[in-house]
């Protein structure tokens, strides 16, 4: 059996009288894509904000790798090697694409000029923004200079996505990555799962778009009323199916409820 | 046919003005620097031509960057605070106490000047952490709480130095500490004092701290988009708060350049500096929504208000046609950081 990479246990969380997390269950296992789906208000995004660190439970364990974790910030989870690009993106518009991508991460220069002087190492990271934005196939952005709010969505996306893999060492969390994308653009970030999969990193998408998340998804986990309905697979279960478990009008035999990690 | 060729050239011509427009836009997105460059070079041009010889004078323009440099020393923390996407309306207040603290802490008490100083530099600095805690923890706007904090120093120095004015001959003369700023350099007929030189090496520590450094990088990230550099990994209410904390020891050592000034101590001087700075700012290309902007803009909006100051009034302008000035060039500003702003939407 092999272990969880990423890992929820009775995860809860409250705000106030609602209940976002009612003690819910989460797995990844290692080199899979996991959709994430879920009704609005299912907690789905209370979930991945608790895996990222954005927020912290108040009740339940997170274990990364079988060793519980506890992440108070953002910061937490990215040092940790847990990697989210949110729905917002979480780019800085009027910043460069080197700037935004090395955010929170500055790299010093070498010597005096780092050591004293403080002073970040641009060309270094520039070049480094260039690679890793090339490593995702993404050739397009001529310059990396130029500020992010002059880049189309997809392009914007293709950013978030690349700090991401960039910099992410053992999960990346994509949260609505084609929610704001055309068909060509968001065939482009489809593309770039499978690459980020390709490379062994496991990857957990949050999705509304039930075509993109049978495309990609290895198993699908679907939430609902603030736990895990169930998981299944997209070869084993139809979108009809699916979204019938995550609107509550059908229900998942407890006893199948696991159909096993995706030995590929 | 010719009136069709007309239409077409016509659209043509249309079509290259919108690409035009849109070229200078990206520049300016590029380099907000340009527009107040321009408009300090060509007013200088026109005050030189209209000043009857007096403008281009070096012993003109060392008197006036003399005048300048307290404001230009406190716009480098409001271009800070403005860049979080915050406002200073204190730093006037802030800095005339400073300065009173500074003086009659030797007048008065009998302190060694450096103590009274590093005081002062201390006292400076609290007054921008209690402007930073009262933004980050209690979450109130730097509008509200700096324009509380205005009235409460200005209240705090008139109390303090009972209307007193300590001079310079009572706190160690010219040749003091305290009075370091105000020696003279010259060149030629070109004086201006250690308080501009001073001032510009503010300028350019803090033009490389923004630009160079990782809590530079910071600064322009919290004020673009915080809830973006704080998913990033930024600890946004920690550069916010060191934000206010710098403009407070800037508050400090812009008292020091104004003892210099002034040669004397009181809570009566450098009335208006609160919002000069603030023009000084926006004028300079600075972003009042937070995130955009160069510290040279300030720099340059600076020279601007005192070019303008000084060319008016020796072109025999009336004085108030230079307020007129100086509000229309910040409609302008402020008009054109928007358009710039639109760029790529």
């Amino acid at each position: 059996m092999i272990e969880p990479i990423l890992q929820g246990r009775g995860l809860t969380k409250r705000f106030g009288r609602v209940t976002a997390l009612d003690s819910a269950d989460f797995e990844l296992y290692p080199g899979e894509v996991l959709a994430v789906i879920g009704d609005n208000g299912a907690g789905k995004s209370s979930l991945i904000k608790c895996l990222s660190g954005a927020m912290m439970p108040d009740e339940g364990q997170i274990l990364l790798e079988g060793q519980p974790v506890t992440f108070r910030r953002p910061q937490d989870a990215q040092t940790a090697g847990i990697e989210t690009v949110y729905q917002t993106l979480a780019v800085a518009p009027a910043l460069d694409i080197a700037t935004n991508m090395f955010l929170g991460r500055e790299r010093r220069r070498s010597g005096p000029l780092g050591s004293i002087l403080r002073m970040v190492d641009d060309g270094g990271m520039r070049r480094d923004a260039k690679k890793a934005l090339d490593d995702l196939g993404i050739g397009t952005l001529q310059d990396i200079t130029q500020a992010v709010e002059t880049l189309s969505g997809g392009q914007r996306q293709a950013v978030a996505v690349a700090r991401a893999a960039a910099f992410g060492s053992k999960v990346i969390i994509l949260d609505e990555p084609t929610a704001a994308l055309g068909v060509k653009e968001s065939g482009q970030v489809l593309q770039m799962i499978r690459d980020l999969r390709d490379r062994g990193l496991p990857v957990i998408l949050i999705s509304h778009n039930m075509p993109q998340v049978f495309e990609v998804a290895d198993r699908i986990h679907i939430q609902r009323l603030g736990r895990r309905a169930g998981v299944v697979t997209p070869s084993s279960v139809s979108i009809t199916d699916a979204v019938a478990v995550m609107t509550g009008a059908l229900q998942i035999n407890p006893e199948n409820e696991h159909l096993g990690p995706v030995l590929r | 046919m010719s009136s069709d060729s007309a239409g077409l050239s016509a659209d043509a011509e249309f079509e290259h003005r919108k690409g035009m427009l849109e070229t200078i836009q990206h520049i300016l997105h590029r380099s907000p620097v340009l527009s107040p460059l321009a408009v300090l070079v060509l007013s200088s041009i026109v005050f030189t031509i209209f000043g009857k010889g007096r403008f281009q004078d070096p012993s003109s323009i060392g008197t006036m960057l003399q005048a300048t440099a307290v404001m230009a020393t406190l716009a480098i923390g409001q271009t800070l605070i403005i860049l979080t996407a915050g406002v200073d309306l204190a730093v006037g207040t802030a800095m005339l106490l400073t300065h009173l603290v500074m003086a009659r802490q030797v007048f008065v008490s009998g302190w060694p000047p450096i103590v009274a100083m590093a005081v002062g530099l201390v006292l400076s600095m609290l007054m921008g952490l209690f402007h930073g805690w009262l933004v980050t923890k209690v979450a109130l706007p730097a509008f509200i709480v700096t324009l509380g904090t205005y009235y409460i120093y200005q209240s705090l120095g008139n109390v303090y130095g009972k209307a007193q004015t300590v001079v310079a001959k009572d706190i160690g003369g010219l040749n003091g500490l305290l009075m370091f700023m105000s020696r003279e350099i010259k060149l030629g007929t070109f004086t201006i004092n250690t308080g501009v030189v001073f001032a510009l090496l503010l300028y350019v520590i803090f033009a490389y701290v923004l630009a160079k450094t990782a809590w530079g990088r910071h600064v322009y990230a919290t004020g673009d988009d915080r809830e973006a550099a704080r998913l990033a990994g930024v600890d946004t209410r920690r550069v916010l708060l060191g934000v206010y904390v710098v403009a407070g020891l800037i508050y400090g050592l812009a008292a020091w350049v104004q003892l210099g000034r002034s040669q004397n101590a009181s809570m009566n001087g450098a009335a208006d500096v609160n919002l000069q700075s603030i023009t000084a700012v926006v004028i300079g290309g600075t972003s009042l929504f937070g995130g955009r902007g160069r510290l040279w803009g300030t720099l340059i909006g600076a020279l601007i208000v005192a070019v303008f100051d000084r060319g008016l009034s020796l072109a025999g302008v009336d004085q108030n046609y230079k307020n007129l000035a100086i509000g229309v060039l910040i409609l302008v500003a402020v008009a054109l950081d928007q358009w710039i702003r639109k760029v790529g939407k």
